[in-house]
């Protein structure tokens, strides 16, 4: 697997020999599409939810300017910064320089998409930082030094055995007679081996699902409770996160909440769903010193502009993945981006450049399952096919497919031509097929029948046939 | 006034040209709404749902008791720690040996804590931090105690936030609406309960007349 | 029927090229049934292609010849049909949002859309008909929805109803009935690891109910599982949902 969309097409072949990852998406499928059945039926309000939940977005969006505005303000207010950052580069830069300042030394991180948008890990252990990834399924790609291929079950292509594998090669207080042949015994391991982090670290870095601009809040939706400690107990709180995420008021995040987790994973709600404002209080308790967010556009305001600006709807829950067939037939990795499966054929090219990625928005049978269960009605065939429209006006695709589509269209201008080509392909492929209902072999088709005989042409034409038997 | 933050909401600005535009919450779900009896029923449901095991008393200092009991019955090793949370006074936890208030540490197996309300909708609790309550107090521990005042179980979320927002006041450092134990399905989607959160939470309603 | 009472109204039959290339016999089965219902059907010479092949390709431009040419040739008649879904949803949604900044254009195709329908979507909700005979013995089927049919026209239970009416065969349902077989248009031929996969699982799961036929919508989805039933060494048939109900009519396969 290359980590470039560029070799997706090579990147598929690759995925297709892989029965752990096929057998693993299989799996993921079935539940899924059980789980969500199942926890939506319990909610009769859901698709009222989901209306409420595109026009919540649709209004952070038109008002985002005034928002982060005032989520800074509020932010400020609460004794926090907020550092604004064009691409990946200054934000790397801006959450290395508030480590530095805090003379920090162990780095506990959160799950958050937008780190690994700005390869934050990379930034981080570059200046010499120790960072680990708290959450388990950050953690164990951490060791094995992949990248996420879910947005939400970030390791979902590895097998429980690969998980023991991993910590016992790089847990070195790990008893060799300790089994680590059950899900338990694993994410006890893990559980141990974090919680010294979380102990010892100087900072804890989060995303955010939602900013709050009415009362400068930061929150996190999370199952495991890392982000909760990370956020706790370490004394600085680095907040890393997308510039679309800010919306007005604590109840639009809550109508959000409701569409979320019963997307994401099938759950009513998330175990944990934090409110995040500043930093500790004067008579606090405890809690961390000093509260940082780093607001990240990294090509974002260009999508706002732009006639893609849906996609920045986006609440990140992964069901467009979980569902899609295209990612259930290849996995993430084979994406080779941040974000796959659809809302990732989407965002990839903005953030990569077209030319890198166009063979992402192609990889689609427009089948809409994905649009079908967007908790925000995002239509992402819409949005992929306006791709394919500025890869086809840019001259990405292959030249044999613009003529194919030059002639096609030219012979559809004129019905009885384009009837009678077709009639003399279908009478040719009789002809081949010697009396067989199908084709298994067919020069030049080799990309239909190199797995599916071509069923043969009955002969002639409706429109012809009609005609000659009605008369007229 | 830095270069980046200009430029940002300059583009942004410049993408929306249009003004401000009024924007409203959704619908608060049915099963959020009614009478309190039934409001109790449903948090009990969402309760047994998320997997929180959950016991009512009918006093206040009937509380420190029952926790004694589920201590003794689930037997959690490990240091005992409460918040300051003054909603814990009345609570007779003084019963509970080696009791201790303020911070968890690494060695604390259970926390008690109290609740700012328990929510109908799925069974969830809000819980705060302040100068009471260190947050850490509802993660770091395996198990985790959890009062609700009977009288502050609300529907929904927006009914706890109410509640926590009462009188225009600010939102505390961190609020959590919290439902079941911490869990993760990261391993083969094999749903495992306790990840680095607690393992278990258990919840002790007071209906105090 | 078609009964003595009067012909109620003219439907345009858009055939579709894959219908009108490859299976003739689908067109005539779904203009028998829109006759039996009471409609004339005319064909008319002039159409070609709805444009799918062009637009989901990003050749915009070619989309939008394809456009104006169907609502020119089609705008004519009080309904119009077509014998696949996602042909139809070319016309239903895709033209008015094609020929949206085309003032001469963009109501004409929004008539256009209010007046086109798939064919059974046509038959069990405009035309309210149901099969009067039971199809001849066939065997036990599966449907399949294909996606644009399903997901941009709603039709899901339309093709139930009528085959429920007809008294049909046995309808076993899959697991999934709803999730795509992955032909896809030129996507098929694009990604054809992808595309096979797809077609595995959905091969897969027909299989699993025993069922002798899989029935659908939209022959470019039936000729692609044909295709990998085919190769697949499998039994099982396919047949367009109007094949199935116009063979329970029992006027022959003609069209005369
Ligand atoms: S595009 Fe929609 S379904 Fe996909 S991750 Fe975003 S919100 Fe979820």
């Amino acid at each position: 697997m290359h980590a470039d969309s560029a070799r997706f097409p090579d990147n598929v072949t690759a995925a297709r020999r892989d029965p752990m990852l096929l057998g693993a998406l299989q799996r993921l499928q079935r539940d899924a599409r059980a789980g969500r059945a199942e926890v939506i039926a319990r909610l009769p309000e859901f698709e009222a939810l989901r209306d409420a939940a595109r026009e919540i977005r649709n209004g952070a969006l038109a008002n985002l300017a005034a928002n982060l505005e005032r989520f800074e303000e509020n932010v400020i207010a609460n004794g926090g910064a907020v550092h604004w950052c064009r691409d990946a580069a200054e934000a790397g830069a801006a959450v290395t320089r508030i480590c530095r300042e805090a003379g920090a030394r162990t780095v506990a991180k959160g799950k958050s998409m937008v780190s690994e948008e700005i390869a934050l890990n990379a930034a981080l252990l570059g200046a010499g930082f120790d960072v680990v990834e708290t959450d388990l399924g950050e953690y164990v790609l951490q060791l094995r030094d992949e990248t996420p291929s879910h947005i939400v079950i970030p390791a979902i292509h590895l097998t429980k055995d690969q998980f023991a594998e991993t910590f016992r090669d790089a847990h070195d207080a790990l008893p060799e007679d300790r089994s680590l042949e059950e899900a338990r015994a694993i994410t006890d391991e893990a559980r141990g081996a974090l919680r010294d982090v979380f102990l010892r670290a100087d900072v804890g870095i989060t995303g955010a699902n939602f900013l709050i601009a009415e009362t400068g809040s930061v929150v996190i939706v999370t199952n495991e409770g890392n982000g909760d400690l990370a956020q706790s107990l370490p004394r600085t709180h680095i907040v890393v996160t997308g510039i679309e995420k800010a919306l007005g008021t604590v109840e639009e995040a809550l109508t959000l909440v409701r569409v979320l987790a019963r997307s994401a994973t099938g759950q009513e709600i998330s175990a944990y769903t934090t409110f995040a404002t500043g930093a500790r209080r004067a008579d606090d308790a405890a809690g961390p010193e000093a509260f940082h967010v780093v607001l990240v556009d990294n090509g974002r305001s260009d999508l706002l502009g732009g006639p893609k600006r849906e996609i920045l709807r986006c609440i990140r829950c992964g069901a467009c993945q979980t569902v899609c067939p295209v990612y259930g037939a290849v996995g993430g990795h084979a994406y080779g981006a941040v974000y796959a499966g659809p809302v990732g054929s989407v965002l990839t090219p903005a953030l990569s450049g077209l030319e890198t990625a166009k063979h992402l928005p192609e990889a689609s049978s427009f089948c809409g399952a994905c649009e079908a269960v967007c908790p925000v009605r995002i239509p992402l065939p819409r949005l992929l096919r306006l791709w394919r429209q500025d890869a086809f006006q840019a001259h990405l695709g292959p030249t044999a497919l613009r003529w194919g589509l030059f002639a096609w269209s030219a012979l559809t201008a004129w019905p009885g031509a384009y009837r009678a080509a077709g009639a003399i392909g279908g009478r040719v492929l009789r002809l081949l097929a010697m009396g067989r209902p199908r084709l298994a072999r067919l020069p030049f088709a080799g990309k239909w029948t190199g797995g599916r005989d071509l069923p043969v042409p009955e002969g002639g034409t409706f429109v012809g046939q009609w005609h000659r038997r009605r008369g007229k | 006034m830095s270069a980046p933050r200009d430029d940002i909401l300059g583009r942004i600005r410049a993408a929306n040209p249009g003004p401000e535009v009024p924007v409203s919450p959704g619908p608060v779900p049915a099963r959020g709404r009614g009478e309190a009896s039934a409001l109790r029923q449903r948090f009990f449901a969402g309760l047994d749902m998320a997997g929180v095991s959950h016991a009512t008393v009918t006093s206040w200092p009937g509380v420190g008791a029952e926790i004694e009991r589920f201590l003794a019955e689930a037997g959690p090793g490990g240091g005992l720690v409460a918040s300051n949370d003054p909603m814990l006074e009345p609570c007779g936890l003084d019963r509970l040996p080696g009791l201790r208030r303020g911070a968890p540490e690494a060695g604390d197996g259970v926390s008690i804590t109290g609740t700012v309300a328990g929510i109908a909708e799925t069974g969830t609790l809000m819980v705060r931090s302040g100068p009471d309550i260190a947050n850490a107090l509802h993660f770091l521990p395996d198990t985790h105690v959890a009062v609700v005042d009977a009288a502050r179980i609300v529907g929904a979320y927006e009914d706890a936030f109410a509640l926590l927002r009462a009188g225009g006041a600010p939102l505390p450092r961190n609020v959590t609406l919290i439902t079941g134990p911490s869990r993760s399905s990261d391993i083969e989607r094999i749903l495992q309960i306790g990840v680095h959160g607690p393992r278990t939470l258990h919840v002790v309603v007071c209906d105090a007349p | 029927m078609p009964s003595d009472t009067e012909t109620r109204a003219t439907v345009g039959f858009f055939a579709t090229c894959l219908v009108d290339l490859f299976r003739p016999s689908v067109g005539f089965a779904a203009a028998r049934l829109i006759e039996r219902a009471g409609y004339r059907v005319v064909v008319p010479r002039a159409q070609s292609c709805c444009g799918q092949p062009g637009y989901n390709s990003g050749d915009r431009d070619a989309a939008r010849r394809a456009a104006r040419r169907a609502v020119a040739v089609f705008e004519g008649f009080e309904h119009v049909v077509a014998p696949s879904g996602s042909c139809a949803a070319m016309f239903v949604h895709h033209f008015p949002d094609l020929l949206s900044d085309d003032a001469g254009w963009e109501g004409r195709a929004r008539a256009l859309a209010g007046k086109t329908c798939e064919l059974v979507d046509f038959l069990a909700r405009v035309a309210g008909w149901r099969p009067e005979a039971a199809p001849p013995a066939a065997g036990s089927i599966t449907y399949h929805d294909s996606c644009a049919g399903l997901r941009e026209l709603g039709i899901r239970e339309q093709p139930r109803a009528l085959i429920a009416a007809a008294g049909a065969p046995e309808l076993r349902e899959m697991e999934g009935p709803d999730i795509c077989c992955g032909f896809g248009g030129t996507f098929c031929v694009k990604y054809p690891a992808i595309s096979e996969a797809m077609a595995d699982k959905k091969i897969d799961a027909i299989e699993a109910t025993g069922a002798d036929t899989v029935v659908g919508g939209d022959l470019g989805c039936l000729l692609h599982i044909e295709g990998r039933l085919s190769r697949r060494g499998s039994a099982v048939g396919t047949s367009h949902v109007a094949e199935l109900l116009a063979a329970g009519s029992g006027d022959g396969m003609g069209g005369d």
